[in-house]
C-alpha cells in the first residue's frame, strides 16, 4: 500500500506536468483543495518562468494532496465497511450459529453471551482495552503488552498516526480492532455453553479481554511487539488477521474453561442436539460474509492486497466446507448441512492468518487441510477424550487456528506479501524454513498465555461470585433461570 | 354420537381436511402430535454423534359426529390419508355421552 503510494507520488513528481494536469483537471476540481484559478495559468499565460515554477510547484502541493485524499476516501470506506462486516460476525452471525446450536431452552441466554461482549468490551475498549493492546509501551514490558498512553482513546484521532496506518484515520484502526477484541471472548462461549452464570460470564470475559487478549493482540500487532512481523518485533510471526491472536487464544481458553467447568447435566448420556440447525445455518452464511472484512479488511487498505485476502479467505471456506463434507460422507453416509458449515467455519479459520500472505491455490491447500483436521478433532478426538466442549470452540478455532498458523509458516509467498523485505523468501515452499519456527513460536506463546491466564481467572471468578449455575437453574435452562424470558413458548421434542 | 380421533401423516392433512367437508363434517379439531406405532422413528446425526429419534411429527384430527356419518367419515379418512406404508397412523371411535354449545346451550345432536 505505501509503495503503491509512494509509486504515485514519483509519477507525479516526475516528466511532464503538463500531461499529467490536463489528465488531473477532473479530479482536481472535484476535490476539496481545489487548485484555484492559477490552474488554468499552465496552459494560459505566465509572463515569467519563476512565476511559472511557482504555478507548478503549487500544483504539485495540489495534486499530492488531491491524491492522498482520494486514497483515504478509498481505503476509509472499505475499512469502515469491514468494521462493520467484523460486527456483523459477533451479531448476529455468532449468536445464530451457536444460539441454534444449543437445546431451545438456552437459546436467549446463548446470544445474550455474544451480545454482552458487544456492549461490555466496547466500554472497555474506550476505557483502557485499546491502549492496552495498540498503545505504545517503552518500558520493559514494552514487548508485551501496551500502555495507558491511549486510555480514553486519547490521541486516537482523525489523522493517520503513520505507525498503525498511513492512509485511514486512526480511529477507523481504533474501531476496526475493537470489533475484533469483541468477537474472540465470544467465541469461548460455545465451550461452556448452558451452564454459565450470566454475571460470570460477563466478568470472566472481560478480565479475558484484558489479560489475554490485549497482551496478545499487543504482541503481534502492537508496535514493539515481540511477534510483530510488520513492526519489528524479536519473533516476526505471520498473523495477517488473528490466527493466534483471536483463534488460537479463544479456542485454547475454550478447552481450559470446559475441562475446568466440567460437562453439562447429564452429557454424553442424554442427548443434546442442536434445537434449529436452520438458525446455525444462517449464522455461518453471515460467518462467510463477514469473514471478508476480518480478513480482507486486515490489509488496511482497500488496495491488491485485500483482493488477495478477499480471494484466499473465499477459496479457504469453499474448500472446507467441501472436505468436512466428503468425510463426513465417507464417515457415516450422510453429507449433513451442519457438517458443511462447519467445514467452512473451520476454513475460514484455517486462512485467517494466511490470508494475506498465500496464493489462491495455497488457500485451497490450507481449506482442504483445516476441514479435515478439524473434522477429526470434533469426530474422533472430542469422544476419545469425553470434554464437553459443547460447540466446539476448540475443535474448530483452537485446532483449525493452530494448524492455520503453521500452515502460514509453510505457504507465506513473498510475491503476494514481502512482508520480510522485498523478494525475501517467506514461507518454507519459498525456502525460508526458519519461519515456521516463529510460527511455532507465535503458536506457543498463544497456548501457554492462554492456558495460564484463561486457569488464573477462571479460579478468581469461581471463588469469587461462582461460575455455573445452580443444577436447578441448568435444568430449566439459561432462558428462564438467567433471564427470565423465553425464547420459544411451548416445549416438545421427541429426541433423545 | 361419537367421537373420531384420527392421527395421520402431516402432509395428508389437506387432503383428510376436504374430504370431510365434502360428506358435511361441520366441526373438527386439528392438533399438532409426535408419536410412533409400530414406525419406531429414525437416526439422526449431529457433528458426529448420533441421536435416535422416536417420535415423530404426526397431525391428530378429532370431530364428533352423528351415528350416521361415522362410516363415512371414517372411509373418507381412509380413502386420503392412506398410503400402504408403515407411518400412516390410526383411527379411533368412541361413543359420546352428550355434547353442549356453549353459545346457546344447545345439547345432544343438535350442538354438533
Amino acid at each position: 500500500m505505501c509503495d503503491r503510494f509512494r509509486h504515485l507520488l514519483r509519477v507525479c513528481c516526475v516528466g511532464s506536468f503538463l500531461g499529467l494536469l490536463l489528465a488531473a483537471a477532473p479530479v482536481l476540481h472535484a476535490q476539496a483543495a481545489g487548485p484555484g484559478p492559477e490552474s488554468h495559468g499552465v496552459s494560459g499565460a505566465p509572463t515569467t518562468s519563476d512565476a511559472r515554477l511557482l504555478a507548478l510547484e503549487k500544483q504539485n502541493t495540489d495534486l499530492k494532496t488531491s491524491i492522498a485524499s482520494a486514497q483515504t476516501a478509498g481505503d476509509n470506506g472499505w475499512m469502515l465497511v469491514s468494521s462493520a462486516l467484523v460486527l456483523m460476525m459477533s451479531g448476529p452471525g455468532l449468536t445464530l450459529f451457536y444460539g441454534g446450536l444449543v437445546r431451545r431452552k438456552n437459546i436467549l441466554g446463548t446470544m445474550m453471551q455474544t451480545f454482552a461482549m458487544m456492549g461490555v468490551i466496547t466500554v472497555l475498549w474506550a476505557l483502557v482495552g485499546y491502549s492496552l493492546a495498540f498503545g505504545e509501551n517503552t518500558g520493559h514490558l514494552g514487548s508485551v503488552i501496551g500502555s495507558f498512553q491511549n486510555a480514553l482513546l486519547h490521541g486516537v484521532g482523525l489523522v493517520p498516526d503513520g505507525v498503525y496506518v498511513t492512509t485511514i484515520p486512526l480511529q477507523t484502526f481504533m474501531v476496526y480492532q475493537l470489533m475484533f477484541a469483541i468477537i474472540t471472548p465470544a467465541l469461548i462461549t460455545g465451550a461452556f455453553a448452558e451452564r454459565m452464570k450470566f454475571s460470570s460470564t460477563v466478568v470472566f470475559l472481560t478480565l479475558w479481554a484484558v489479560f489475554v487478549y490485549s497482551p496478545m493482540a499487543h504482541m503481534v500487532w502492537g508496535k514493539g511487539g515481540l511477534l510483530n512481523a510488520a513492526l519489528g518485533g524479536k519473533f516476526p510471526c505471520l498473523d495477517f488477521a488473528g490466527g493466534t491472536v483471536v483463534h488460537v487464544t479463544s479456542g485454547v481458553s475454550a478447552l481450559v474453561t470446559c475441562l475446568y467447568m466440567g460437562k453439562r447435566i447429564g452429557y454424553p448420556k442424554v442427548a443434546m442436539p442442536p434445537h434449529s440447525v436452520v438458525l446455525s445455518f444462517v449464522g455461518a452464511c453471515l460467518l462467510w460474509v463477514g469473514w471478508f472484512g476480518f480478513n480482507a479488511g486486515s490489509a488496511l487498505n482497500s488496495g491488491s492486497l485485500a483482493t488477495s485476502a478477499f480471494v484466499t479467505t473465499h477459496f479457504a471456506a469453499a474448500a472446507a466446507a467441501c472436505a468436512w463434507t466428503a468425510a463426513e460422507w465417507l464417515k457415516t453416509g450422510k453429507p449433513t448441512a451442519l457438517g458443511a458449515i462447519s467445514g467452512c467455519v473451520a476454513g475460514l479459520v484455517g486462512i485467517t492468518p494466511a490470508a494475506g500472505f498465500v496464493t489462491p491455490i495455497s488457500a485451497l491447500w490450507i481449506g482442504l487441510l483445516t476441514g479435515a483436521f478439524c473434522f477429526s478433532m470434533v469426530f474422533f478426538v472430542k469422544s476419545k477424550f469425553g470434554y464437553d466442549d459443547s460447540l466446539d470452540a476448540f475443535g474448530v478455532h483452537g485446532a483449525g487456528g493452530t494448524l492455520g498458523a503453521l500452515l502460514t509458516g509453510i505457504f507465506a509467498n513473498s510475491t503476494i506479501n514481502p512482508i520480510l523485505g522485498a523478494g525475501k523468501a517467506t514461507g518454507l515452499l519459498e525456502g525460508n524454513a526458519h519461519q515456521l519456527l516463529n510460527q511455532a513460536t507465535g503458536v506457543a506463546i498463544a497456548w501457554v498465555l492462554s492456558i495460564v491466564g484463561t486457569l488464573i481467572l477462571l479460579v478468581v471468578v469461581d471463588k469469587t461470585m461462582g461460575l455455573r449455575v445452580s443444577a436447578a437453574d441448568e435444568e430449566e435452562g439459561l432462558d428462564l433461570s438467567q433471564h427470565g424470558e423465553e425464547g420459544y413458548h411451548s416445549e416438545f421434542t421427541g429426541a433423545h | 354420537m361419537q367421537k373420531i380421533e384420527a392421527v395421520i401423516q402431516p402432509g395428508k392433512l389437506e387432503a383428510v381436511k376436504e374430504a370431510l367437508i365434502e360428506i358435511g363434517v361441520e366441526g373438527l379439531t386439528i392438533l399438532e402430535a409426535r408419536g410412533h406405532g409400530r414406525q419406531k422413528g429414525h437416526t439422526e446425526f449431529y457433528r458426529g454423534r448420533e441421536y435416535s429419534v422416536d417420535l415423530l411429527p404426526k397431525i391428530k384430527i378429532e370431530t364428533v359426529v352423528v351415528d350416521e356419518l361415522v362410516e363415512k367419515v371414517i372411509r373418507a379418512i381412509l380413502t386420503a390419508a392412506q398410503t400402504g406404508s408403515i407411518g400412516d397412523g390410526k383411527i379411533f371411535v368412541t361413543r359420546i355421552d352428550d355434547a353442549i354449545r356453549i353459545r346457546n346451550e344447545d345439547r345432544g345432536d343438535a350442538a354438533l
